[in-house]
C-alpha cells in the first residue's frame, strides 16, 4: 500500500528521494481523512523551506489542512495540474496527486523520517 | 404572554419519562452559589394588546416623522416598492436558518445567488458575498482584505470618508498592526490627488476611495486606482449610497479591486440605523481571501441545477483563528429585500429613479445657492448631497428652520472644523418640488 | 415541483414592475454629461409585477421555516419569531427615524435603546450593555477590544487568549482579528473545562479565558466560580459567550458567576427571527470596570429623557455606521416586556425540559459522548452508525424525508461525528415525539438499509447536492453562459 521506497512523516506527508531532488506528497491515510479535495494551495517556486514548515494547504468541502515540507530544501517545482484537477490528491496521492518537488538542503535531515512498515503501524495505530 | 406549547399532562409525563419529580431537579447541575433565587426585577408580562400600546407610545415619542427632513449622511429615504415587505414578510423567508442544509433551503440559496449577481453587475465585479454587517464594517473588512492579500501595512483613508467608516475601520485595525494615513480634500470636494501621491509608498496596502464620498461630491475612481496601481497598492471603492451604482459608471471598470458599501438604499427602512446591508464584490483572483458567506451553483444526485453555500473554509466555523472574517449571521434578510428591491424596480427603473435623485438635488443645490450669502462650498458634482456654505452660524438656522419642522441637512462642524458654518443637505426622489421649494423659502427667511 | 427559473433567465427588454412619479422639477438636459454615466447595467432584469410576485412567493415555498416545523438545532436556539415583535418593529415612528436625526426628536428610539440595555443588564448580572454590535460575532470582537483597551490602560494589553476545545469557530476568530493568539484548553471526560490544564495555562501573559456556559455540550462549568477565580488572580479577564443564555434565564445570571464580559445573541435567546441567515444583534454586557471603553455614542439618561454620549476619550470607537441593529433590539424588547419575569423564567425550566426529554428519549440508538448531565442542549454522535458506514451526515439528510430540519453537525469538534440537538421551549409536544420516532426510526435504517441514508433526501425539492463540485468549480453569479458543475 506504502510505496517502499518513500520517507513518510507524523503529520502524512511522503517524500520520494530522487538524487539531489525528491517529490512531496500526501498518504493515502490523509487524503481519505480529508474527503475530496477541493483546492491546494500551493508555495512559490524558489521558496526556501526549513523542516516542518507549513507550505501550503490542503482543503475539502469541510476541511482544511497545512501541508509540511518534511525536510529542509528549496521548490524546484509545484504540480499545477492541481489547479484544474485537485482531485488527483485523491485518486492517486502517492503518485499524480504530488504536490512540490523540492532541492534537498541536508539530506541527512530523511534519517529522522518514517519508512513504509513503521508509517504503515503508525497509522493502524491511529485507527483504533 | 407565553409561547410555550406543552400542557401540564404534557410536562408530568415528560417529568416521569427523564425520571425527575420536579423542574428543579433539572438543574442540579447548576450550583447553588450560582443560582439566582430571587424573580427577576422586570416589568410584569403584557398581552399582545397591551405590548401593542406601550410600543406604540414608545415609538410617538419620536418627533422625527412631523418633520420636512434633508438628512442624508449615509442613511437615505428612498421609495420602498409595496412588494418588498409584502414578500420578505413570508414566513417561509423571516423564520428560517441559515441555509446549511441546502435541500431545504433553496429558496434562501437562491435569493442569495441572485443577490450576488446584482451586485456584481452593478459594481463591475466578479464575485460578491451574501452580505456582512453594514457599509462601515463593509468598509474595515475591504482594508483587513487587502492587507491579506499583500501583506503591506500602511492604508490610506480620504478625510472625505463617512466618519464613521473611518472610526470603525480605526476600531477593526487598532490592534493588527495597520497604519491608517489621511488624504485630504480639495476645492472640488474631491480625494486630493497630490496628496495622494505624496502619501503613496510601496508600504501601502490599499488607498480606499468613497464615491460619492461623505460630501455627496462624485470622486474620478479612475484616477485615484491608477494612481494606487503604480505603486502596487489596491484600490477600495467604498459606496455609501449604492442607488448612485444604476447610473454612475461601475466601479469595478475604473479601476477599483475591491468594491464595498452600503445598500440600504435598496429597500430597507432608515429603522434608525439598522438593520442595514453591507456589501462587497472584488476580482476572480482574490477569491479566497474574500469574506462573508458565499452561495456557489452545483448539481443535485439527479443532475438537477441547486445551490449551496460554498468555499466554506474561508469562514470561521472551519478556519478558525486563520479564518478571512469573524462573521457568522449576516444580513440575509436584508439582502432578500434588497433583491426584491432591485428586481422590481429593474434596469430602468433603477435607472430613472437615480436620475431623479441627480436632478431634483441639482433643482435643490440651483435653488439654495441662488440665497444671498448661501454658497455650494464645493465645486464637483454630486450625487444626491451637496455642501452649503452658510452665511450665519449653522446652530443658529437650524434652531429657526426647526421651529418651522425643517431639517434641512446635517450640520459638518463636528466631524470637519474646517468646515464651519457647512452643512450637507440631501435629495431624494422622495422630495418633491413643493418640499424642496419649502426649504428654500424658509431658509431666505432665516437668512433675512 | 418544477424548477424556479432564475430571475435572469425570465428577464427581458420591455418588462417594467414598476413606475416611478414623473420627475417635477425642471428637468436639466446636460446635466449627465458631467458624469462617467454607464451605458446601461448588463442583464439587469426586466421582469413584470407579477413574475416578481410569483418568483419570490415559489421560492420561498422551496424553503424549510420556524414557521413550518421543528428546528434542533444545538447552539441556534431555533425558537419561534412571535408575530407581535415583528409588528412593533414596524411602527412607524421606529421605521422612519433617521439615525442622524437630533437626540430631541427620537427619544423613543433612546428609550428602547436604553430599556434593553436595562433590562439585559438586569437578566445578566451585569452593569451595563452597549447594542451597536449586529451579531454575535461582532459582540465577541468587541468584547474582546474592550479586554484589551483596559489591559493596555494598565500597561500590557497581553498576547493570548485561552479558548476551550468545545468552543464555537468565531470566538478563535474573533481573539485573532483582536491581535490575540489563541492557545486552546482541553475539556476533560465530562466534556467541561479542564482545570489542571487552565491552571497550566493561565499566566499574567493571558488576557482572557473565553468560556460558553452552558458549554457547547449543554453541559454546566459546574467549577465557574473557581475557573472566574483563576483567571482574575492572574489579572485577567473572564469573557463568556452568552450564545448558550436560553437556559439559564431567571435561573442563574452570568454576573454573579463572576463573568466580566458577555455577549448575547438577541437572534436566538430573545426570539428575533434568523431570517435565513440574519440580520442578528450581539450586544455585549459588562462590569462597570469595562463601561468606559464600551463603543461610542453611549445613550444615557439625562432630566427625564434621554441622550447620546459622544464625548467618551477611553471608547473602543465603533463597530457599526450607527447604533447597531436597532430594529432588531425593537423586537427583543418587545419579547421581554411580553415574557416578563416568571416568562423569562419559565423559557429557560421548559428548554431544559425538552432537550432531557429528547436526550433520555435517544439514550441507547445513538451514542452519547459525555454522560454529564446536559441543560438545554445535548451531543450525540454517529458511532454507532458508523460501523454499517452511515455518517452523522447521511442521517441528516435522512431526517429531511420526515418532514424535519437536522440538527447541528459535526459541532462541537471534540466529538466526532456531532449531532447536537437543540429543541427549545416553544416546541410541541407533537414535534418533539415526531422527531424521536423519526430519530429511532433512522438508528434503525442504518442497521437494516443504510443505502437508503446515504442516498436521502429522497423528497425534497432537490436530491442531495454535490457541494464538491460547487468548490472545485465554483460559479458564484449567473452568466449567460453557466453550466453547473457536476462529478467530483
Amino acid at each position: 500500500m506504502y510505496p517502499g521506497d518513500f520517507y513518510y512523516t507524523k503529520d502524512h506527508e511522503w517524500i520520494q528521494v530522487k538524487g539531489q531532488e525528491a517529490v512531496v506528497g500526501i498518504t493515502d491515510f490523509a487524503q481519505k481523512q480529508l474527503g475530496d479535495v477541493v483546492y491546494v494551495q500551493l508555495p512559490q517556486v524558489g521558496a526556501k523551506l526549513s523542516s516542518h514548515q507549513a507550505m501550503g494547504t490542503i482543503e475539502s468541502v469541510k476541511a482544511v489542512s497545512d501541508v509540511f515540507s518534511p525536510v529542509s530544501g528549496e521548490v524546484s517545482a509545484v504540480n499545477t495540474n492541481l489547479a484544474g484537477a485537485p482531485e488527483l490528491v485523491n485518486q492517486d496521492p502517492h503518485g499524480q496527486g504530488w504536490i512540490i518537488k523540492l532541492k534537498l538542503a541536508n539530506p541527512k535531515e530523511l534519517e529522522a523520517l518514517m519508512k513504509a512498515g513503521d508509517y504503515e503501524k503508525f497509522v493502524e495505530g491511529l485507527d483504533k | 404572554m407565553s409561547y410555550i406549547s406543552l400542557s401540564d399532562k404534557d410536562k408530568k409525563e415528560m417529568l416521569e419519562r427523564i425520571g425527575v419529580s420536579s423542574m428543579e431537579d433539572l438543574f442540579r447541575s447548576v450550583p447553588e452559589p450560582a443560582k439566582l433565587n430571587r424573580k427577576l426585577n422586570l416589568p410584569p408580562a403584557l398581552s399582545e394588546p397591551e405590548l401593542l400600546a406601550l410600543m406604540g407610545d414608545i415609538a410617538g415619542r419620536n418627533t422625527y416623522g412631523g418633520f420636512l427632513s434633508f438628512l442624508g449622511a449615509g442613511a437615505y429615504r428612498h421609495i420602498i416598492p409595496v412588494t418588498v415587505d409584502h414578500l420578505s414578510s413570508r414566513g417561509e423567508f423571516v423564520t428560517p436558518y441559515t441555509p446549511y442544509q441546502p435541500e431545504i433551503s433553496q429558496g434562501t440559496l437562491q435569493v442569495i445567488f441572485e443577490f450576488q449577481t446584482l451586485i456584481c453587475q452593478l459594481a463591475g465585479m466578479d464575485i460578491a458575498n451574501a452580505s456582512l454587517y453594514d457599509g462601515a464594517s463593509a468598509s474595515a473588512e475591504a482594508v483587513l482584505m487587502a492587507n491579506r492579500l499583500n501583506n503591506r501595512t500602511k492604508v490610506l483613508l480620504p478625510r472625505s470618508l463617512h466618519p464613521h467608516y473611518r472610526r470603525t475601520i480605526q476600531t477593526y485595525t487598532r490592534n493588527l498592526g495597520l497604519e491608517l494615513q489621511e488624504v485630504g480634500f480639495d476645492g472640488s470636494g474631491r480625494l486630493n490627488p497630490a496628496d495622494l501621491e505624496a502619501k503613496l509608498d510601496d508600504r501601502t496596502a490599499a488607498v480606499v476611495c468613497q464615491s460619492p464620498n461623505y460630501f455627496g461630491v462624485v470622486e474620478d475612481l479612475k484616477a485615484v486606482a491608477d494612481l494606487a496601481h503604480r505603486r502596487q497598492a489596491l484600490a477600495v471603492a467604498v459606496v455609501a449610497e449604492a442607488l448612485s451604482l444604476g447610473i454612475l459608471e461601475a466601479p469595478g471598470r475604473l479601476g477599483a479591486d475591491i468594491v464595498t458599501g452600503e445598500a440600504q438604499s435598496f429597500g430597507l427602512p432608515l429603522g434608525f440605523g439598522g438593520p442595514y446591508l453591507g456589501f462587497m464584490a472584488c476580482a476572480q483572483d482574490f477569491l479566497r481571501q474574500f469574506p462573508g458567506r458565499i452561495a456557489g451553483l452545483t448539481s443535485d444526485l439527479e443532475g438537477r441545477p441547486g445551490f449551496v453555500l460554498t468555499i466554506s473554509t474561508r469562514e470561521q466555523h472551519i478556519r478558525r483563528e486563520k479564518a478571512t472574517s469573524n462573521i457568522c449571521t449576516n444580513q440575509a434578510w436584508c439582502a432578500l429585500r434588497a433583491t426584491i428591491f432591485m428586481e422590481t424596480l429593474g434596469h430602468d427603473g433603477l435607472r430613472e429613479m437615480a436620475c431623479q435623485n441627480i436632478q431634483k438635488a441639482h433643482y435643490a443645490r440651483e435653488q439654495l445657492t441662488a440665497l444671498p450669502g448661501v454658497k455650494a462650498r464645493f465645486s464637483g458634482r454630486s450625487f444626491n448631497e451637496f455642501v452649503l456654505q452658510l452665511p450665519k452660524r449653522w446652530p443658529d438656522v437650524d434652531a429657526t428652520l426647526r421651529k418651522r419642522n425643517i431639517l434641512a441637512g446635517v450640520g459638518l462642524e463636528a466631524h470637519y472644523p474646517e468646515l464651519k458654518d457647512c452643512v450637507l443637505v440631501n435629495v431624494t426622489e422622495v422630495l418633491r418640488r413643493q418640499d424642496i421649494d419649502r426649504l428654500a423659502g424658509a431658509l431666505r427667511e432665516v437668512l433675512r | 415541483m418544477i424548477r424556479e427559473p432564475l430571475i435572469f433567465e425570465i428577464s427581458d427588454k420591455g418588462k417594467r414592475a414598476f413606475r416611478l412619479p414623473k420627475l417635477d422639477v425642471p428637468f436639466s438636459k446636460d446635466l449627465l454629461a458631467g458624469y462617467r454615466v454607464r451605458e446601461e447595467v448588463e442583464d439587469f432584469p426586466q421582469v413584470s409585477e407579477v413574475e416578481v410576485v410569483r418568483h419570490f412567493t415559489r421560492l420561498s415555498q422551496t424553503n424549510y421555516a420556524v414557521d413550518i416545523g421543528f428546528y434542533p438545532l444545538g447552539s441556534c436556539t431555533m425558537k419561534y419569531n412571535p408575530k407581535v415583535n415583528d409588528r412593533a418593529a414596524s411602527l412607524e415612528g421606529f421605521l422612519a427615524a433617521h439615525p442622524q436625526a437630533p437626540a430631541e426628536l427620537v427619544q423613543g428610539c433612546l428609550e428602547v435603546l436604553k430599556l434593553t440595555e436595562e433590562f439585559l443588564c438586569e437578566i445578566a448580572g451585569l452593569d451595563a450593555f452597549t447594542l451597536q454590535p449586529a451579531a454575535g460575532a461582532q459582540g465577541e470582537l468587541s468584547g474582546m477590544m474592550l479586554i484589551r483597551a483596559r489591559l493596555a490602560e494598565r500597561g500590557n494589553p497581553r498576547r493570548t487568549v485561552l479558548i476551550p476545545d468545545s468552543a464555537h469557530g468565531t470566538n478563535p476568530s474573533s481573539a485573532h482579528i483582536c491581535g490575540y493568539q489563541v492557545q486552546v484548553i482541553n475539556s476533560d471526560a465530562n466534556g467541561r473545562i479542564d482545570l489542571a490544564d487552565l491552571e497550566r495555562a493561565m499566566t499574567d501573559e493571558v488576557a482572557a479565558l473565553m468560556v460558553t456556559n452552558p458549554n457547547t455540550l449543554g453541559v454546566f462549568e459546574t467549577d465557574i466560580k473557581k475557573i472566574a477565580g483563576l483567571v482574575h488572580s492572574r489579572g485577567g479577564f473572564l469573557y463568556m459567550d452568552g450564545a448558550n443564555l436560553n437556559a439559564l434565564t431567571g435561573i442563574s445570571r452570568p454576573g454573579d458567576m463572576d463573568v466580566d464580559v458577555i455577549h448575547i445573541n438577541l437572534h436566538k435567546t430573545f426570539s428575533t427571527p434568523h431570517g435565513g441567515g440574519g440580520p442578528g444583534s450581539g450586544p455585549v454586557g459588562v462590569k462597570k470596570e469595562l463601561e468606559p471603553y464600551l463603543p461610542c455614542p453611549v445613550v444615557k439618561r439625562k432630566n427625564g429623557g434621554f441622550v447620546l454620549e459622544h464625548n467618551r476619550p477611553k471608547s473602543i470607537g465603533r463597530v457599526h455606521g450607527f447604533h447597531g441593529n436597532f430594529l432588531v433590539a425593537v423586537k427583543a424588547l418587545a419579547y421581554i416586556l411580553s415574557l416578563g419575569p416568571e416568562g423569562l423564567r419559565e423559557m429557560a425550566e421548559v428548554a431544559v425540559l425538552n432537550s432531557n426529554y429528547i436526550r433520555k428519549s435517544l439514550e441507547g440508538h445513538y451514542h452519547l459522548k459525555y454522560q454529564a448531565p446536559t441543560l438545554h442542549e445535548c451531543v450525540f454522535s454517529d458511532k454507532l452508525q458508523k460501523e454499517q458506514g452511515v455518517t452523522n451526515i447521511d442521517i441528516a439528510k435522512r431526517l429531511i424525508d420526515y418532514g424535519l430540519h437536522p440538527p447541528t453537525m459535526s459541532f462541537p469538534l471534540i466529538v466526532p461525528g456531532a449531532l447536537m440537538i437543540e429543541p427549545t421551549e416553544t416546541e410541541t409536544r407533537r414535534d418533539l415525539d415526531l422527531f424521536i420516532q423519526a430519530m429511532t426510526a433512522i438508528a434503525r435504517e442504518a442497521a437494516e438499509d443504510p443505502q437508503l441514508l446515504k442516498d436521502a433526501p429522497h423528497t425534497s425539492y432537490v436530491r442531495r447536492l454535490n457541494e464538491t463540485a460547487a468548490a472545485r468549480s465554483p460559479v458564484l453569479k449567473w452568466t449567460r453562459s453557466m453550466k453547473p458543475p457536476q462529478g467530483g
